[in-house]
């Protein structure tokens, strides 16, 4: 609980810091990152707590971050109406896509998730009326609380109470009945199932939930860049979120926002480091190397290897 | 023009096959998802690009390129890969991506940014006349024959020697091919290198028609997936089918659909419809194979 408060005092004070010292970039870079920690946290749900590997968590996110961009550009930006969309259709795909991909298993429900996720990518790729290939651009972010969201500084703010409450959200969630069946049912599916709980309507309820945190999240990096492009839904966006799962630690609480956190600050230190001179377009090198390291070294995660006792 | 797009869907489905057969071998024998092996394709076709450079022919740089991509898989296999075996897919799909990432920085910093070009080979770079009055890119004729011959030999390899034995073995049950006495490890090194050989050709003979470019990989990585999805892990005789679905569904939906929704609807619908049912008819296909049958069309494990 210390510790906790200590983040979040960190975290509240980091704005004002960079004011500080004048580097406000490093305050949208923070906001990016409270973001990814959202949509990571979210995947963790199904894929560390639920054992279901969701190749394809890009889909929900990208479908938020769609349907604030869809909405901003026909004249809604009231975040009212945009987020609540915004997480009803991504839970919906997760609804449609779950309720199918859930009666496959193991490998292939890695590649029909990877698969639906593809349709979804080639979907908006092809989408001419908003953009296709090229994207989207936002007029604007959204408005509906009587405070510029478009101000950096507020912005930060409003995505970092967004992320504790649904920080918090998770945490009440995994401690009750339903997180304790979730996780009976990745430890043993035959034994809950013998039990006698309905574990297809468990799993499904559990990959709507992600579903629609991803798609707040996705909402949430539409306002950020005020773009939104298909690359939010290619698969190399699926793998990332699930590389910053891995990397903070697979079924940790924490996990999700460990690894964004790490995940991003690496490629932010290595692509504008000064230390590497020219070599710092290359920055993919040094994180590929330190993400193996992490693989043969900490297989339990960042979270892992610092939690006083193994999970 | 439909004969003319049956033999590009050929085409592009036996190159799949050629990427396909080394991952479902991998996946299948091993149980290890190989996200790297877009990697090692990307790796062949600049290999080649540069060997026809150095040597100025391109039937003296396949061979050259294939032993090359060969080595760097085994390598790869040897130093890393071997190590990922025991672990849960999960670290395997990091361990490969962190690949990538490096595969990908390395490559720029030998090759550079640019797209490097590479030229079809001499006599082959004119269309032929075909039976029946089509005119036909030579090239890729000459991409089916390899196809053709490449998967032929695969098969004799796979049912008629002592490898393929293993091989089979391997795949169908792991535990009691070792139980028997088969020299796994090195029997995935084996294998390990011959996807990548096979990955170097592919990515050699797709060079001329796409571009050779950091990320060529990673597109055509998750089309070897739905292939293998499709034709049963670890069964060659599935990527084969998978592969020529694939490449047949893909090339045709691309062709056709467009047309058929020209004749269904008003223009404008049709222009925003067609593209992109076509593009992902084949996840479509896919998801329609796994929800039917869960074990895809040939099962390699009774």
């Amino acid at each position: 609980m210390k510790r906790l408060l200590l983040i979040l005092a960190l975290a509240c004070a980091f704005p004002w810091a960079m004011h500080a010292i004048d580097q406000q970039f490093y305050t949208s870079f923070a906001t990016r990152i409270l973001i990814y920690a959202m949509a990571a946290a979210s995947l963790n749900l199904v894929l560390g707590y639920g054992g279901m590997v969701s190749f394809g968590h890009a889909a929900f996110f990208g479908a938020g971050a769609y349907v604030v961009g869809i909405l901003a550009v026909e004249g809604v930006s009231s975040l009212w109406i945009a987020w609540p969309a915004a997480i009803a259709a991504a839970a919906l795909a997760a609804l449609v896509i779950g309720a199918i991909s859930l009666r496959t298993r193991g490998v292939y429900f890695i590649m029909i998730t990877l698969a639906f996720a593809q349709m979804m990518y080639y979907v908006f790729v092809s989408l001419k009326a908003y953009g296709g290939d090229d994207g989207l651009s936002l007029p604007a972010r959204s408005t509906g609380l009587g405070v510029s969201l478009a101000n950096d500084f507020v912005w930060y703010y409003m995505v970092l109470v967004l992320l504790m409450i649904i920080l918090f959200l998770l945490h009440r969630l995994l401690r009750s009945r339903f997180g304790r069946v979730i996780e009976a049912i990745r430890e043993n599916e035959t034994r809950a199932t013998a039990v006698g709980y309905p574990v297809y309507r468990y799993k499904l309820l559990c990959f709507v939930i992600s579903g629609a945190i991803a798609g707040l999240a996705g909402a949430l990096i539409a306002n950020q860049t005020s773009y939104v492009g298909p690359a939010l839904l290619h698969w190399v966006q699926s793998g990332t979120l699930m590389i910053m799962v891995i990397l903070g630690g697979v079924g940790r609480f924490w996990g999700g926002p460990v690894g964004a956190v790490v995940l991003l600050a690496l490629e932010e230190l290595f692509s504008g480091s000064p230390l590497l001179g020219p070599y710092s377009l290359h920055w993919q090198l040094p994180v590929g190397v330190i993400l193996l390291a992490v693989v043969l070294f900490a297989p339990q995660g960042i979270s892992g290897a610092f939690a006083k006792k193994p999970q | 023009m439909l004969f003319e797009q049956s033999l590009n869907g050929l085409q592009f489905g036996l190159m799949l096959f050629l990427l396909a057969a080394g991952l479902t071998l991998v996946f299948g024998i091993m149980d290890m998802i190989n996200l790297a092996h877009g990697s090692l394709y990307m790796i062949g076709a600049y290999l080649m690009a540069s060997f026809v450079q150095a040597t100025g022919s391109f039937w003296v740089a396949l061979p050259l390129a294939l032993v090359a991509t060969a080595l760097v898989g085994a390598a790869l296999e040897v130093a890393l890969l071997r190590k990922l075996y025991e672990r849960d897919h999960l670290t395997q799909v990091l361990a490969t991506f962190a690949v990538i990432l490096i595969a990908n920085e390395v490559v720029r910093l030998i090759w550079g940014n640019q797209s490097l070009m590479l030229n079809p080979p001499a006599g082959l770079t004119g269309p032929v006349q075909l039976p029946g009055g089509v005119q036909y890119a030579s090239y890729r004729l000459a991409i089916i024959a390899v196809g053709v011959f490449v998967a032929l030999l695969l098969y004799f390899l796979v049912t008629k020697t002592r490898v393929g034995m293993l091989v089979r073995a391997g795949a169908s049950n792991r535990e009691m091919a070792v139980a028997m006495g088969v020299n796994i490890p090195r029997l995935f090194t084996i294998v390990f290198a011959l996807g990548a050989a096979l990955c170097a050709l592919a990515g050699a003979m797709l060079g001329p028609i796409l571009a050779v470019q950091v990320g060529m990989g990673e597109n055509i990585l998750i089309l070897a997936f739905v292939v293998i999805v499709i034709g049963g892990i670890g069964s060659i005789r599935g990527a084969f089918v998978g592969a020529l679905l694939v490449g047949l569904v893909d090339t045709m939906g691309r062709a056709l659909l467009p047309i058929a929704f020209a004749e269904m609807f008003s223009p404008q619908v049709a222009s925003n419809l067609g593209p992109s049912l076509s593009s992902i008819l084949i996840y479509v296909l896919m998801a329609a194979v796994l929800f039917l049958r869960p074990q895809g069309l040939f099962p390699a494990r009774g």
